[in-house]
This record gives C-alpha cells, sequence and structure tokens, in this order.
C-alpha cells in the first residue's frame, strides 16, 4: 500500500510528464498555423514520422499508462479525501484557497472525457480507421482535423476543455513542485510564475488551433 | 448587540447531532468569543438544560485546545486568531453565527464542540523528537546555529496543536502539522541525526490515523493560527523522498 | 510534628553534589518492577516521566488536557534564566542565588535556591540538545535578555513563547516515551484523590474525564506536578482549567500545604472589561523596558490619555522607586498600582487600570524598532482590546500569577506524606516570597529534569522488595468510595447557582482581602464570608449533567469546592504572618512612606499547615529558615 505521500508522488511524477508531453505536442502542432498548402502536407509528413518511430512508440505508450495512472491514482485519491474531510452544515472554507485547487477532480474529469473525444476524433481514425491519403501518400490526418473543426460545436468543446486545462495545468504544476519536496521561498516563487505562464501559453495555444482553423480554412 | 446562534449539539460518539438555535441578548462587543459562550452556558444551566461542551484552556491563543468551526471558517473570521482570541466586535449585531466542531474523520466529535485530537500526539510520538535522554546534552553553544536557522526552525516549532488545518482542510490532511515538526528537526543539527528514520515513520503513523491527502490547497497556511508556512508541507515532502531514496535496505 | 527538611550537610556549593553522589540508586532490571505516576503534564510532569522512563521505570502519566501539550507551562512568555555568563557580564551561579534569596524576600531555603542555579546551566544544554529554538544571535551563539530585579542578563528566550518552546521539548521527550512504551499517557484523566497504604501513598483515583469512569491506579510513588492555584481568584493569567484539587486532596490525606498564601500578582496584565470576564491575559513583563507607566494626576479624569499634558500625569513608579523606576519588581510594581488605583487614579472604563505608555520610546527610538522588539505583543494587545498601542497608551492592571506556596516538600521534593513527591509550582520550594520572572520554567525543569530522577531513585530504591501493588486494596476501595460520594453530594445539590458563580464570588472576595494588600480585620472577615459562601454552595450549587459522561460542570464544580477550602487557609496563612514580605503585604506592617515591613526576628520560618478535618481551623507548624551564606538585608528598590 503506497503512503499518502507516495500516492502524490504518482500523481506528480505522471503530471509532470503529461504536462511535458504537452509541449512536444504543441510545438507539433504549432504547424497547422502554417499557410494551408504547407500545413497540409507538413503536418501529415510529421504525423507519419511520429507514428512509424519505435522510440516514439516507447513514449506514447509511457504516455497512455500515465495517462491511466494519473486518472486511476486520482480517483483513488479523491475518495479517500472525500472520506477523510470534514462535512460542514456552513460551509466557508473556501474562502481560504483557490477554486481550481480543490476541484482538481472535476477538471480532471472534464479533461479525461475530453481526451476520450479528442482519441476518438483523431488518434482512432487514423491508426484504426481509413483515412484518406495525401499528395505524399501519407495517411491525410490534416483534413480530419480540418473536417473536426469546421463544426462549431467541436470548437467549443475544444476551447472549454483548455480552460479546465489550464486550471488543471496551473495547480497541477504548482503542486508537483511542492510534492517533489521544493521549500526554498525564493525557487518556489519562480516556479509557480513559470508554472502559471507555461499553463497560460500552453492552453491558449491549443485554444487557438479550432478557433483559427473554424475561422481562416473553408 | 444581540446574536442568533446555531450550534451543534450532539450528545456523545454514537449519536447523531444537530444544530440547535439559541438567542443572546445584550452582549458586550468587548467580550469574547468563548465569553459569549459561557454566557450561554450559564443561563442554559440556570434553566436546567444541558450546558454546551466546548474545548478550551488558556484562552490566550497559544494551549492550541480552542477551536471550533465559526460560520464555517476554523477559528472564526479573523486571519491567524484563535477562537479564544477573537471577541463579538468581529461580528455585527444581530448576526447569526453557526457554530461547529472541527470536523475530520481522524476527529471524532466527543460531544457537541468537543472533539478527540490525540491522533495529533501519535504522531508526534513516532518520531516527533530528537532521541536524547536527560543527562546526555553538551554545552549549549557547542554547535553554534544561525540567527536565520534559529528564527526559521521557530516558524516551524511555533505550531500549537490546535487542529485547524485538518478542520479546514478539504481533505482532512494533517500534513502542515506533520511537516511543521518534521521540518523543525530536519532544520536544527540536534535533529539531523535521524531525519530519514522521522519522517518515515512520522508519515507513516499520519496515514494510520485517516487523514487525507495533502492536494496544496493551501488553506490551512490561511486558517492557521500561527501563520505556520506551507512550504513546511514541501520540506517534508523533500526529506521523504530523500529518505526512500537514501534509506538503507 | 517537627519538619526534616533534609538539608544535606556540607559547604551550600557542594550540597547537591554530595547528596547526587551518595544518593541511592536501583539497578535497571528492577527498576521495570517499580511503578510510578506522575500527574500532570507541563514541564515538571513532562520532564520527570520522560526521565523516569528513559531510565526504565514503569510510569503513567496522567493529565486533564486533551493533549500533554496543552499544560499551561505553554503560555509563558519571556524566558528562562540561567547562570550561564554567555554575556560575560559578571554571572555566575552564586549571583543568581543571591538574587532569587534576595528577590524571595529571605523566604526560602538557601540550598534549595543554590541548587536550583546550579542547575539553570545544564538546563539550556538540555533544551538545545532537544531541538528548542532559543534566540540567538548573528555568529550562531544563544542570546540573552534581562528580566526585572537582576543587574546581568541571564535570560534565555523563544521569542515570546520560551514556554512553549520548553514545554514541547518536554512534551516531545515524554511522548518518545510514549511511542517507546514505557510511559503510559493518559490524557483526559483528573486525579481526585490519593490513596494512602500504612503510611506511604500508593496510588491515586482518577476520573476520566471523556467517559466519567472512575479509576484506580496503583504505584509505588506519585509525583504531582500539577502546578499552581492562582485561578482561586478566577480573574487571573492562569488557564480556565488550572486548579488545585490535586494537591488540595494530598493535603487532606495529610501532606502539608506551605505559605499558601504567597501569590504572585503580575503587574502587566490586561484589565478587566466586564462581568463577564474570564481571564485576565498577561503582557510579557518586558515590556516595562520601554514603557512608562503612568496615571493622571486628577482623580475621576475624563480626558483621553492623548490629551493629558505631561504635567498632568503622574509617572508614579518613577517617582517613587527612582533607581529601578518603571523595572521595579513585580510584587512592588503591582501593588504600586493598586494603591493609585484604589485612591481613585485608575484609568479605563471601569477605573481599574493604569497607562503603559510607549510613546516616549517611539519617539526616541522610532516606531519600527519598538515594532520590532514588542510587535506580537502589540498585535495581542490590538487582538484583545481593539486598540493601537502605538497610537495610546496601553491600560493594564494587576492579576493574580503565580502560587509561591504549595505543598510543603524537602530537600528530596517529597511532601510529608511518604512516597508523595510534589515539584514545580505545586511545590512551595524555590521562590520564597515572591518569584522573580523567569524563574518558574526553571524551576519547573529543573524539578523534573535534574532533580526527582535522583530523589525518587533514592526513595525507590527502599521499594524494590515491594511488589506489585494491587488495586483492590482496602484504602482504594475506600478513595474510590469517598470520591463518588463527593460527586453524587455535588450532583443532587441541584440549586439554582451556577459553578461560575460560586468560582467569582469567592474569587473577588480573596482579591479584595487576601490580595495584593492583606489586613487583619479584612482577613477574619474574608474567614467568615468564604464559610458561609462554601455553605450556601453546598445547598444552591446547580451541577448539570451526570457522573458517567463528559460533564464540564462537575469537573468545575469539584475544583471550586476545594477552592474554598483553599481560599480559608490562604487566609490564615495571611492572618498569621504578622509582618510584610515579598508578594505578602500586610498593611498594619508597613513603614512611613509605605513600604513592606519585614520581621525577621519573629516569621523568619516556612508556615506549613496541616489539615485538622472539615470545619476545624488548620494547624500551623513552622520550619525555621537559617542563613548561612548571606544575612537577609531589606530589599530597596528606591
Amino acid at each position: 500500500m503506497l503512503s499518502t505521500l507516495s500516492k502524490k508522488i504518482l500523481m506528480c511524477l505522471t503530471g509532470l510528464f503529461l504536462a511535458f508531453f504537452l509541449l512536444i505536442h504543441f510545438l507539433g502542432n504549432l504547424q497547422l498555423f502554417l499557410p494551408q498548402e504547407q500545413a497540409h502536407l507538413q503536418f501529415n509528413a510529421y504525423s507519419h514520422f511520429l507514428s512509424g518511430n519505435i522510440l516514439i512508440k516507447i513514449v506514447s505508450y509511457v504516455l497512455y499508462l500515465s495517462i491511466v495512472l494519473h486518472a486511476i491514482d486520482g480517483l483513488v485519491i479523491t475518495i479517500k479525501n472525500k472520506k477523510t474531510g470534514g462535512d460542514y452544515q456552513s460551509d466557508q472554507r473556501g474562502r481560504a484557497s483557490k477554486w481550481y485547487s480543490r476541484n482538481m477532480g472535476i477538471l480532471g474529469t472534464l479533461i479525461l472525457i475530453f481526451l476520450v473525444i479528442h482519441f476518438q476524433n483523431f488518434w482512432y481514425v487514423y491508426k484504426f480507421g481509413a483515412p484518406p491519403l495525401d499528395a505524399k501518400g501519407n495517411k491525410d490526418l490534416y483534413v480530419l482535423v480540418i473536417a473536426v473543426f469546421q463544426q462549431w460545436w467541436y470548437v467549443l468543446i475544444y476551447v472549454l476543455s483548455m480552460v479546465a486545462l489550464c486550471y488543471h495545468l496551473i495547480h497541477g504544476i504548482h503542486s508537483a513542485v511542492r510534492t517533489l519536496g521544493l521549500y526554498h521561498p525564493k525557487f518556489v516563487h519562480w516556479f509557480k510564475v513559470i508554472g502559471t505562464t507555461y499553463s497560460i501559453v500552453i492552453s491558449i495555444g491549443f485554444a487557438l488551433m479550432p478557433i483559427y482553423i473554424f475561422f481562416t480554412v473553408n | 448587540m444581540n446574536l442568533h446562534l446555531k450550534i451543534w449539539r450532539q450528545k456523545d460518539n454514537q449519536t447523531a447531532g444537530k444544530l440547535v438555535a439559541y438567542d443572546l441578548q445584550g452582549l458586550n462587543p468587548h467580550m469574547s468569543f468563548l465569553e459569549m459562550l459561557d454566557t450561554l452556558n450559564e443561563k442554559l444551566i440556570v434553566n436546567g438544560e444541558d450546558p454546551v461542551e466546548f474545548d478550551h484552556d488558556c484562552r490566550e491563543g497559544i494551549c492550541g485546545q480552542c477551536g471550533v468551526m465559526i460560520n464555517g471558517t476554523a477559528h472564526g473570521p479573523l486571519k491567524h486568531t484563535t477562537t479564544c482570541q477573537l471577541h463579538l466586535r468581529s461580528f455585527n449585531d444581530n448576526d447569526t453565527i453557526v457554530i461547529e466542531p472541527f470536523r475530520s474523520s481522524a476527529f471524532p466529535v466527543k460531544k457537541d464542540l468537543k472533539v478527540d485530537r490525540s491522533a495529533f500526539d501519535r504522531i508526534i510520538s513516532l518520531g516527533g523528537f530528537v532521541s536524547i535522554n536527560t543527562g546526555q546534552a553538551p554545552d549549549a553553544t557547542v554547535i553554534p546555529i544561525s540567527h536565520e536557522l534559529a528564527e526559521e526552525a521557530f516558524d516551524s516549532a511555533a505550531c500549537i496543536g490546535c487542529g485547524a488545518c485538518v478542520a479546514t482542510c478539504k481533505n482532512g490532511s494533517a500534513a502542515l502539522f506533520t511537516s511543521a515538526k518534521i521540518t523543525h528537526m530536519a532544520i536544527l543539527p540536534q535533529g539531523k541525526e535521524e531525519r530519514n528514520h522521522r519522517v518515515l515513520s512520522m508519515v507513516k503513523q499520519m496515514d494510520a490515523e485517516s487523514f487525507g491527502h495533502c492536494s496544496n490547497t493551501e488553506a490551512c497556511e490561511v486558517e492557521c493560527p500561527q501563520g505556520i508556512s506551507v512550504l513546511n508541507i514541501a520540506r517534508m515532502n523533500f526529506e521523504y523522498n530523500r529518505a526512500l531514496i537514501f534509506k538503507k535496505k | 510534628m517537627t519538619l526534616n527538611s533534609k538539608i544535606p550537610a556540607g559547604p551550600l556549593e557542594q550540597k547537591w553534589t554530595r547528596y547526587k553522589k551518595t544518593a541511592k540508586l536501583v539497578n535497571p532490571a528492577n527498576r521495570k518492577k517499580l511503578d510510578v505516576i506522575v500527574v500532570g503534564t507541563g514541564l515538571a510532569g513532562s520532564s520527570i516521566a520522560a526521565s523516569l522512563g528513559e531510565m526504565g521505570y514503569q510510569v503513567k502519566s496522567f493529565c486533564f488536557q486533551d493533549s500533554p501539550r496543552r499544560a499551561h507551562s505553554v503560555a509563558a512568555q519571556g524566558g528562562v534564566n540561567a547562570a550561564k555568563n554567555y554575556k560575560n557580564d559578571g554571572d555566575s551561579v552564586y549571583r543568581m542565588f543571591v538574587d532569587t534569596l534576595k528577590g524571595g524576600d529571605f523566604r526560602a531555603r538557601e540550598a534549595n535556591v543554590y541548587r536550583m542555579a546550579e542547575c539553570s546551566l545544564n538546563l539550556i544544554d538540555q533544551a538545545v540538545a532537544q531541538g528548542v529554538p532559543f534566540g540567538r544571535e548573528y555568529g550562531g551563539y544563544l542570546n540573552n535578555r534581562s528580566f526585572g530585579g537582576v543587574q546581568v542578563s541571564r535570560t534565555f528566550y523563544a521569542r515570546g513563547q520560551t514556554g512553549q518552546q520548553l514545554l514541547l521539548g518536554a512534551y516531545q521527550a515524554l511522548m518518545r516515551q510514549v511511542g517507546k512504551k514505557t510511559v503510559q499517557l493518559f490524557s483526559r484523566h483528573e486525579m481526585l484523590d490519593v490513596v494512602v497504604i500504612d503510611g506511604k501513598v500508593r496510588g491515586i483515583i482518577v476520573r476520566n474525564l471523556d467517559t466519567g469512569e472512575i479509576e484506580r491506579h496503583a504505584a509505588h510513588a506519585v509525583i504531582l506536578a500539577t502546578g499552581g492555584y492562582g485561578k482561586i481568584y478566577y480573574l487571573s493569567t492562569l488557564a480556565m482549567g488550572c486548579n488545585g484539587s490535586a494537591i488540595w486532596r494530598a493535603h487532606k490525606k495529610g501532606a502539608l500545604m506551605a505559605s499558601p498564601s504567597w501569590i504572585q500578582v503580575h503587574p502587566t496584565s490586561l484589565p478587566q472589561s466586564g462581568d463577564y470576564q474570564s481571564k485576565l491575559t498577561l503582557m510579557s513583563e518586558s515590556l516595562r523596558n520601554d514603557g512608562r507607566i503612568w496615571v493622571p494626576l486628577k482623580q475621576d479624569e475624563n480626558r483621553a490619555a492623548n490629551d493629558i499634558p505631561e504635567e498632568d500625569r503622574d509617572y508614579y513608579l518613577e517617582r517613587r522607586y527612582p533607581a529601578f523606576g518603571n523595572l521595579a519588581p513585580r510584587d512592588i510594581s503591582s501593588r504600586a498600582a493598586k494603591e493609585r488605583i484604589d485612591a481613585g487614579f485608575g484609568i479605563g472604563p471601569l477605573k481599574n487600570a493604569v497607562y503603559l505608555d510607549f510613546a516616549k520610546a517611539i519617539k526616541e527610538q522610532g516606531k519600527q524598532k519598538i515594532e520590532e522588539k514588542y510587535g506580537n505583543l502589540f498585535d495581542m494587545y490590538h487582538k484583545i482590546t481593539g486598540y493601537d498601542a502605538y497610537s495610546e497608551p496601553m491600560m493594564i492592571s494587576p492579576s493574580a500569577h503565580f502560587s509561591m506556596g504549595g505543598l510543603w516538600v524537602d530537600y528530596e521534593l517529597m511532601t510529608t506524606l511518604p512516597g508523595l513527591f510534589a515539584l514545580g509550582e505545586a511545590n512551595f520550594a524555590d521562590h520564597g516570597a515572591n518569584r522573580l520572572g523567569a524563574n518558574s520554567l526553571l524551576q519547573a525543569s529543573v524539578d523534573g529534569y535534574f532533580i526527582a530522577p535522583y530523589t525518587i531513585a533514592n526513595y525507590l530504591s527502599n521499594e524494590i522488595h515491594t511488589g506489585k501493588i494491587s488495586t483492590d486494596h482496602v484504602e482504594f476501595e475506600k478513595a474510590e468510595l469517598a470520591v463518588r460520594k463527593q460527586i453524587d453530594e455535588l450532583l443532587q445539590i441541584k440549586g439554582n447557582k451556577t459553578v461560575d458563580y460560586f468560582h467569582k464570588t469567592l474569587g473577588k472576595l480573596l482579591y479584595d482581602y487576601c490580595g495584593l494588600a492583606r489586613n487583619e480585620q479584612g482577613l477574619k472577615y474574608a474567614i467568615a464570608e468564604i464559610k458561609k459562601l462554601k455553605q450556601e454552595f453546598y445547598s444552591n450549587v446547580m451541577v448539570s449533567g451526570q457522573l458517567n459522561s463528559l460533564n464540564t460542570e462537575l469537573e468545575k464544580a469539584g475544583r471550586v469546592a476545594d477552592y474554598f477550602e483553599i481560599g480559608e487557609l490562604m487566609c490564615y496563612d495571611a492572618l498569621t504572618r504578622e509582618e510584610s514580605c515579598g508578594a505578602h503585604f500586610r498593611e498594619e506592617y508597613q513603614t512611613a512612606d509605605g513600604e513592606a515591613l519585614r520581621n525577621d526576628a519573629e516569621f523568619q520560618f516556612i508556615s506549613a499547615w496541616a489539615w485538622k478535618g472539615e470545619g476545624e481551623e488548620p494547624e500551623l507548624i513552622k520550619e525555621p529558615l537559617t542563613f548561612e551564606e548571606i544575612q537577609p538585608t531589606v530589599r530597596s528598590y528606591k
């Protein structure tokens, strides 16, 4: 049985890995902002490269594992915390903390639901469906992306999910750094600033992709 | 001034409790919160009713025995103030005040507003000390300790063990309490020798007492009467990780 | 009955060393056959329980609080004295001994006082080794501050929470033994009687305050470290639960009480603001280093403090005691304040306080400097009163604080009941008629860490053949029955006045007639009134709830019942001591300018009192004090 602290470490390590993955994912997806023609081929080539690389394959399994562990561990922790935390008739405890720090479970669940949709939209179709091929003979993920983001409700779902992601990341990174044991007030402060900036940049960046496509690509 | 109170009444640990309404008139705003409860009890006793049981002792904010949830916040509206140091001037005439015990699964209610916080003692008993017997101490100045370090250790050692951190934590976590002692001892050269063993065994006991996980919401620091910093928790994590990595066998 | 204080022979500075050299020991294998009960978990109780546990005795530790860490030692603010002479200002064990004896107005035993000063050296070492974060200089060495009544800096401190930090050190040592199972902890248990079998104390009767159960516990020795009874005044600086019941019940079983009327009244506590008040919070004495105490020159002054010009103010301490001024010792400062308040110069809504003014210090040193030194005290003042002491003077008043009196003990800290020891404030030993600041933490600690471990072993060495003591003995039966009977009686009265009403009335009576100033007529009146009040208590008190449940009112009722008897004894003690010394000021015995007039020819003794039974006058037994090292002089702070 893991101690409460060890369970938090597991949360922290998987979470930080996922947060780092987001950066790679984000940098790759920046290609969507290229001129349409260029974006089309380059994005597909990039996707092809990723799916063929054995190293990337290993990383992707670590990624799936991280998502699963992060979710299960999070569930275990949340269930225990619900049991141990006090239940008050009149409850103003919220005044002392940020709402998103108290609701990581809910934010996480939203993100998990989003992930299911997201995987279903692209990953599943790309891997197991029969996507068309582009001019270079790569699977044409780009048209899939364009097709999905032509629908306003998908754009909305994606954007709202990025809001959830942003708050989840802000507290997650902050909390993970604490769990790792960084206690020097100066560095803690810097990491808070860096973590928050990172969360906002990544989330806004991701959110801009569907919006950009919705409004520019026809 | 007049106040409308809603106080948690619970006969014992086996019986369900509920909020009961009481009205008090003609209170002096300079009265302390606990003196207001004294006044209420005086009335109840004379009327042949059971007085409200609440914990308190020194009434100057240092013993850590008092502590109730006042309108849903631990020790009431003022920051860094124990219940006994809270005065009625912090409320308005005709306010309704809900008073409940500190709650957590590790703090069972004994009666009314009294809870059992002996879990804290058990955590300390498994490592919250320097293992030195009486009479073994070398001269006090053998190991110089810098002013900054001594002050830092004091900041952690200032904990009064009231349990507000647990009560205000949505998870009922005792991380702040436990980490304050671990940090106090880890900072000082006297406590460093047994740091690995200390953190492992104190955390183990903390978990055994059915406290929840710390999720770094940092509410505990805000409601702590002594303003103990949440960085103590980070320090505990550091000590714990360090112990896991470096422990032998 | 003559009292044998068992002071070892030999020169003063060798007495304790000699005692330790010759004291009998118990071998480690035998220690685990010996049970010791410690009642109270303050500095004295925690430290002796921990020390005995470390040595291998079977220890049971009792406290009425919900955790040992809450014992009232926790509230001591200022510091702890030790003659370390780290400041190189000429301090020494001898000088500390002289200061303490003189501060106590030559009403303590030389040998005890010297031993306390001697052991003070070890205490600082012990505390530092436990991780007590004492204040330090930038170079890393321990810092000191100065305190009232002495000319050197010998007070070690941990901000304004020295008591808390020392207690936590002792508490942690205790909990370490609890973790190792050498000490069994019984928190929320209150001692209600001691059990005497064949002339020796063999156990106690306690009530589990959470369940109401009455329990018997047997041991080869019982240690009372239950603190002082200053809460008898109701309004005091003590915690609400502080009480004299443990020592009083031991007294009724045969242990003598010494000098019960010597109660220190602290000059700088916050004044009472209304009838509802339950507690007078202490403001550290250190404030007097920079604060100036004054009252208006005019009676019934209605102007606000800041509107009263210099020429209309009376800095009475500076006026009466130019040499020490605002730093005059506690008893003198308190009395001077009372004198002004009684004469109608008091300030505040109830005209019961004096000003403690920092305007001059702020002007000279700057607000920042004052904030650095006293910030936490000013914050506390603001929290409690709602006033800002940076912009207007504090209002302070004297408040009952520490009982120098307590169970009579010999040099071994054993009471007149064999097997019953009293440590810390519960005994009368080391402070004479007035305690110096920062000596109470010291006394409690050295009693528990360094003195009792030797003296108790010396006693227990004769108990190794006793064997396990059974709680089925008829004396246990009798004691338990008596306890149950008393509780039943209290619960049956069902009158219409609360316990607190009686406590408050008794407290007021004692403040007025057996407080800062006493006189024959008043004391006689008080004795009669207390008797009446006690009678009314037993016919008209309302104790709600039952025996077999958590019942705070019942706890309080038992304590107040004892307070009537303690209060009566205090008055007898004050009445028979026809002199003024230390905290005991008899109005009949003062100089022309209102200073205390001690009478060494007739009263150079400790008054030890024996309980003669319900309604009987107590019997006075005198322990003469002899001074070999220094001769008593008149205490003058002019």
